[in-house]
């Protein structure tokens, strides 16, 4: 499956708080991970959409990361709660249609945790690449 | 219909931070191609004075609606190019940074790679500043006091600093007396004061202060709103205290040698803690039965430096206090052998050093040893350890043996952890906003820490520390109002179906239900930006300001476009 020259196109939604923090010290750390992921940076995991994770993957993206504050810290106590169930839910949904669950990743790393950043970072790099291009493109009609 | 965004983007080199990974000029070129993009700029520092200038004279001359720097996080420098904006005669909401230093150029080292990053990312923003709506700044007042949590040294100090500068404080003290753990003591390091002298007047000047109420066997039980109002609950008669900041001064608890039943701790009578060696020292009295004695033993670092019981960090008290211990055994006992066995020995600070040299003149011997057991031998004691310096097993007698015990998190500090939501590192101890630049300050604005609750420190460091705490709760104290997020969760009523369902999701209680007319209020000094009523608003009526869906959607699209 998995084609030459593949590189992933990942987007990742990142808490303000935590995960963009811990993306913020991985690089004043100078740890280096691959480029494939964009980042859009939002206040709360709880207020990620799950349009927000279908229309890239629609789109043309290879893979979604949401990246939260570890259970008992989120900044608004209970946002990364709310995106676990609902990340939970999306990917059943996306199953029952036939779809690869596995390219849309939720993880909790902390303000403190740059390296977590940069090893998921070049994880789901590697996994999505895999995987090769996501089918799910262009299926998209309205 | 509304105009067409005139959009200035500006690519930082960071000297070379930036600019050394990523083609700044190529960004720069890109950028000038986007749609709505009217200028785009490369300069070496956009913070410097310059670089501001050249952003505020591009909105005068441009007529630019929308401002773009793509520098380093906006965790970082966000404040300053809304302020630059705001120079310009720009709504600071209108402003929006792309990171192309620490999710970029900080992170790759293929410049093909990282500028090709840089492009995405800078397109994505500017996708989402054409879509910016300006925001109203805004700032509440202030309720004036303080709540002081912990009547120990660093409670009352900061009390006393804040109650000085002309403002109410509460005093919050769960036993029935003031002085905390440091009234346990004897006599300072390395000034060898006596504690009581200088806590009696402290102690006098808050009891009798004007501004401070004494709240003694009370408990904090309840916080709720924010910065500049904060409505503190405390446990008994007492009505709920209004106050603009929290100070947290609860201290530590004392480790207890029981944990390490090896060192016959409540076993033998003759060893005991350094806190008991403090009342006996104080009672000139050293077995406390009137016996004679030959030789006093110190074990340092009962309790710290120890994974096995969970505590790696180093207490930072023991080796002063049993310096200033062995000092004064040797004052009431001068032929007495007294050695201390120590891992390491760790005196800095002022006069510290100087002090423990002082120890070993007057022949205090230093023995760098693990003590791994404690016996009952011939009516005294013996440590059984090994000497790493020599790498040799050895015994020791004494009649006497003092455990340097160590400082750790209150056995409680998760209570208070939970009614504030304040985060604790590793050790328990609460955790400060920065290590190094917010040391006073917590993750939660408008509140604070003093003393032994952020970590183990000396009585010196504490004082500092509440006196850093004092000043830090003074600044919205003293200005009056603080600011208010500005990015806050917004109910289009025409679109609003009452369900109730932001309701049950805000965990600020900021949504409620107008009863007259069945639509959600969000009461916008109550909410937070966090956005989860938006997101489970079924009819989308609600739309967080600044992160709306339109908005992401718009950074969604230029990134996989």
């Amino acid at each position: 499956m998995a084609e030459d020259n593949f590189e992933p196109k990942i987007v990742a939604f990142l808490c303000n708080w935590c995960t963009y923090t811990g993306a913020d010290l991985a690089g004043t750390s100078r740890l280096q991970y691959p480029p494939n992921v964009r980042i859009i940076r939002l206040m709360c995991s709880g207020s990620v959409d799950p349009t927000y994770v279908l229309k890239p993957l629609l789109d043309g993206a290879d893979g979604v990361l949401i990246g939260g504050c570890h259970p008992g810290d989120c900044h608004y106590q209970s946002g990364n709660y709310k995106a676990r169930r609902r990340i939970i839910a999306l990917k059943e949904i996306l199953k029952s249609a036939g779809y690869d669950d596995d390219r849309v990743w939720l993880r909790w790393i902390s303000a403190s945790e740059g390296g977590r950043f940069a090893e998921t970072v070049t994880q789901m790099t590697e996994a999505m690449r895999e995987k090769g291009p996501n089918p799910m493109r262009r299926k998209w009609a309205v | 219909m509304a105009q067409k965004p005139r959009i200035g983007v500006y690519i930082c080199h960071c000297g070379t931070n930036i600019a050394a990974t990523v083609d700044v000029k190529q960004v720069a070129e890109f950028a000038a191609t986007l749609p709505g993009v009217v200028v785009a700029r490369d300069y070496l520092y956009m913070c410097s004075d310059p670089g501001q200038g050249l952003i505020q004279r591009d909105i005068e001359e441009q007529e630019l609606t929308r401002v773009v720097v793509a520098s380093c996080s906006p965790r970082m420098h966000e404040p300053t190019f809304r302020g630059a904006g705001r120079q310009g005669g720009l709504n600071p909401y209108l402003v929006e940074m792309a990171n192309i230093r620490e999710q970029c150029s900080w992170v790759h080292s293929d410049r093909g790679q990282a500028t090709e990053k840089a492009k995405w990312l800078v397109a994505s923003v500017v996708a989402k500043s054409a879509l910016l709506k300006p925001l109203e700044e805004r700032e509440v007042d202030v309720t004036p006091g303080a709540v002081v949590v912990g009547g120990g040294i660093a409670g009352m100090t900061a009390a006393l600093d804040v109650a000085d500068a002309g403002f109410p404080v509460y005093l919050v003290e769960q036993s029935g007396r003031l002085g905390g753990r440091m009234a346990d003591l004897n006599r300072t390091f390395p000034t060898l004061e006596s504690v009581a002298k200088l806590m009696g007047p402290l102690i006098e000047r808050v009891q009798t202060h004007s501004n401070i109420t004494v709240l003694l066997n009370s408990q904090v039980t309840g916080v709720e709103g924010f910065v500049g109002n904060f409505e503190v609950t405390v446990s008994g008669e007492i009505p709920n205290l209004q106050v603009g900041a929290i100070i947290i001064a609860t201290g530590y608890d004392i480790f207890d040698p029981h944990r390490k039943p090896e060192l016959g701790y409540g076993q033998y009578p003759n060893v005991i803690t350094s806190l008991e060696m403090e009342q006996r020292l104080a009672a000139k009295d050293l077995t406390g039965s009137g016996k004679a004695i030959k030789s006093v033993a110190f074990i340092q670092c009962v309790g710290s430096r120890d994974a096995q019981v969970g505590n790696e960090y180093c207490s930072r008290v023991c080796c002063m206090y049993t310096a200033k211990q062995s000092l004064q055994v040797k004052e009431l006992l001068p032929d007495a052998d007294v050695t201390v066995f120590y891992i390491d020995v760790r005196t800095f600070g002022k006069g510290a050093e100087e002090f423990y040299d002082e120890a070993r003149a007057t022949g205090v011997r230093y023995r760098r040893g693990n003590i791994s057991e404690v016996i009952r031998h011939n009516g005294r004691v013996a440590l059984i350890g090994e000497d790493t310096l020599l790498g040799r097993p050895f015994d020791f007698e004494a009649d006497l043996v003092v455990l340097a015990v160590g400082m750790e998190s209150r056995a409680d500090a998760g209570d208070l952890s939970n009614l504030l939501k304040l985060a604790r590192s590793s050790d328990g101890f609460f955790m400060e906003l920065h290590p190094k630049l917010r040391p006073v300050d917590t993750a939660v604005d408008g509140v604070f820490l003093a003393g032994c609750c952020q970590g183990p420190k000396d009585i010196i460091d504490t004082v500092a520390q509440a006196k850093a705490a004092a000043s830090s709760a003074l600044i919205p104290l003293l200005r009056g109002v603080v600011p208010v997020i500005s990015e806050t969760a917004l109910v289009d009523e025409e679109w609003c179906a009452g369900c109730g369902m932001c309701v049950d999701v805000c965990p600020f209680g900021s949504a409620s239900l107008d009863p007259l007319w069945g639509v959600s209020r969000i009461n916008a000094v109550l909410c937070k930006g966090c956005g989860a009523c938006a997101t489970a608003c079924p009819s989308k009526a609600i739309r967080l300001q600044h992160f709306t869906t339109e908005q992401i959607m718009a950074q969604v699209d230029a990134l996989v476009g």
